[in-house]
């Protein structure tokens, strides 16, 4: 059988054996236990009963995740700019980001409100908090891992500290960059989500993913609830693939790691 | 005519380990216009470092070193790099391209940098004529890991030759490459040494030293041999019968009967 075939074919039939043990866990369990999992047609049922709440949460938490993430790339990739530019400045400044890497996200959420208040702004910063750490640590090691006798073919033709940053630095840094990039991405979307549960805001139309999670564990919609977390895999995978296709434009043209088929 | 290399009892000693180590030891030598030269020796003889020092990358510890006519230990920082663009050219072993960059992008590189004030018009026909020079000017729109070891090579050989250096200095130009390519590379600078440019070249292989004109053996630090290539071999002659010998091989392979 062609591998295509069986590259479609074998998903669907593992995704058809599971579908069916769902189906058949939910039935062996007694009557009263049977809220814990709701049958896949309840879930597709709650999409269809909150169908517009969910769209519009969705679209909240996706425009925390996007501009959290936007802030984290951008300050991201200057800090790490900085940080390449002397082994005295990483010295200095490694220990302060670990901290922050290491609190918790969880006790930042109050204080966060009490500096801007609830709602976007909140779940932005705390988006960009997760974001930001892998992309300054892989941008850094990409634009200080640059093979040592480019640069001094740099410093031969004495080109300037800008030449040497703008042609050879950031250029070998881009395929660490989208690492970094692709792990930010998945982690967005969570941070958003953690930042809604956490200091989001249904003022308005500000509610998202987390702040629906929370209704609806509080008001034992069990369907709405898995339903919520299957939208929040899709916002995942949207995230992700973005930043795929993403890489793939930059790189493909020029990278060992995408092969060129034409001569 | 003045050499256009001369230096004078070299010595090199680096003191930054725990013991120093004298690298070289009084080398003296001229090195004429229009020569081509190959410096030869075991690993660790001291090559690399007598290039360096000629390639102004490096001062020598004692010693005096004319290029031009220009006492290089006068110069400062500045001037000493300045004098290397104007008139050095380098290649190295791995071809240092830039991945991200077609061939004539990487061609122009050098023209970047420094005083030349030039369009960027200027500067991608000189690049494009320096790929000409080394017969890759179709392949100006490659990226490096879509060319080959030798075009890589030859690609890094336009780079030199961008700023009309009047010497060459190539640190194992062939050390990456295989012999057929080896030849082809060698072809290249026998082309470039005719047309007047003056070449230096580490090899420690004895059948590409016999393409240069003059053989230096190095051992320990010191030149014991000094020698004119005789019969040396020309690249064009040995890739002709190389191709002669493929052409037979084939049609022997085609005209052997099928069992
Ligand atoms: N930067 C350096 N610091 C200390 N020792 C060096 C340095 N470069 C070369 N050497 C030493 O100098 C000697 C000559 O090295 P080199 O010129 O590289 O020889 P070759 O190129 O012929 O192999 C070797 O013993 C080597 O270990
Ligand atoms: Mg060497």
């Amino acid at each position: 059988m062609p591998r295509r075939l069986l590259q479609f074919l074998l998903p669907a039939a593992v995704g058809a054996l599971m579908i069916a043990l769902w189906y058949g866990i939910h039935a062996w369990l007694s009557e009263d236990l049977r809220f814990l999992l709701p049958t896949p047609d309840a879930i597709l049922g709650a999409f269809r009963e909150h169908g517009a709440e969910l769209a519009r949460a969705t679209l909240n938490t996706g425009e925390g995740a996007l501009l959290g993430w936007l802030l984290a790339v951008a300050v991201g990739f200057a800090l790490a700019v900085g940080l390449s530019l002397s082994p005295l400045v990483r010295l200095s400044f490694y220990p302060y980001l670990m901290i922050l890497q290491m609190t918790p996200i969880i006790v930042f959420a109050p204080i966060l409100v009490l500096w801007v208040g609830a709602g976007l702004k909140s779940v932005v910063i705390i988006t960009f908090l997760i974001c930001f750490f892998p992309l300054v640590v892989n941008t850094t090691q990409g634009l200080i891992s640059v093979d040592r006798n480019q640069v001094e073919l740099f410093r031969l033709y004495r080109a300037s500290r800008w030449q040497e940053l703008w042609l050879l630095r950031i250029p070998a840094a881009l395929p660490y960059f989208f690492t970094g990039l692709r792990i930010a991405a998945t982690l967005a979307p969570i941070g958003a989500l953690v930042g809604d549960y956490t200091a989001g805001s249904s003022a308005g139309d500000g509610g998202g993913l987390g702040f629906q999670t929370l209704i609806y564990s509080s008001q034992a919609k069990y369907p709405a609830l898995f339903a919520t977390a299957a939208v929040t895999c899709a916002l995942g995978f949207l995230f992700v693939a973005a930043v795929l296709a993403l890489s793939w434009a930059a790189l493909h043209s020029w990278h060992d790691s995408y092969e060129r088929n034409d001569q | 005519m003045p050499p256009i290399v001369k230096i004078e009892d070299l010595h090199k000693i680096y003191d930054s380990g725990e013991v120093p180590v004298h690298a070289v030891r009084g080398v003296s030598l001229d090195i004429h216009q229009k020569e081509f030269l190959a410096l030869m020796g075991a690993s660790g003889s001291g090559k690399s470092t007598l290039m360096n020092t000629l390639g102004c990358l490096d001062r020598p510890t004692r010693g005096r070193y004319l290029l031009d006519g220009v006492d290089v230990a006068q110069l400062d920082k500045n001037e000493l790099a300045d004098i290397r663009n104007q008139k050095l050219g380098f290649v190295f072993q791995g071809f240092n391209l830039l991945s991200r960059t077609t061939a004539l992008e990487n061609v122009e590189l050098p023209m970047l940098y420094g005083k030349r004030k030039m369009s960027s018009k200027q500067m991608r026909e000189r690049a494009m004529h320096c790929l000409e020079i080394v017969g890759l000017a179709k392949r100006f729109d490659h990226m490096p890991n879509q060319l080959s070891g030798g075009q890589q090579q030859r690609v890094a050989i336009a780079r030199a030759l961008v700023n009309e250096p009047q010497v060459l200095l190539a640190d194992e130009p062939t050390g990456n490459l295989d012999s057929k390519t080896s030849i082809e590379v060698m072809g290249v600078f026998q082309k470039l040494n005719e047309q007047g440019i003056t070449i230096v070249m580490v090899t420690h292989e004895l059948d590409v030293a016999h393409y240069c004109k003059r053989n230096l053996i190095l051992r320990d630090g010191v030149i014991v041999r000094d020698e004119l290539v005789q019969d040396r071999s020309i690249a064009e002659i040995e890739l002709a019968k190389l191709k002669e010998a493929e052409t037979a091989a084939k049609l022997l392979a085609a005209g052997s009967p099928a069992h």
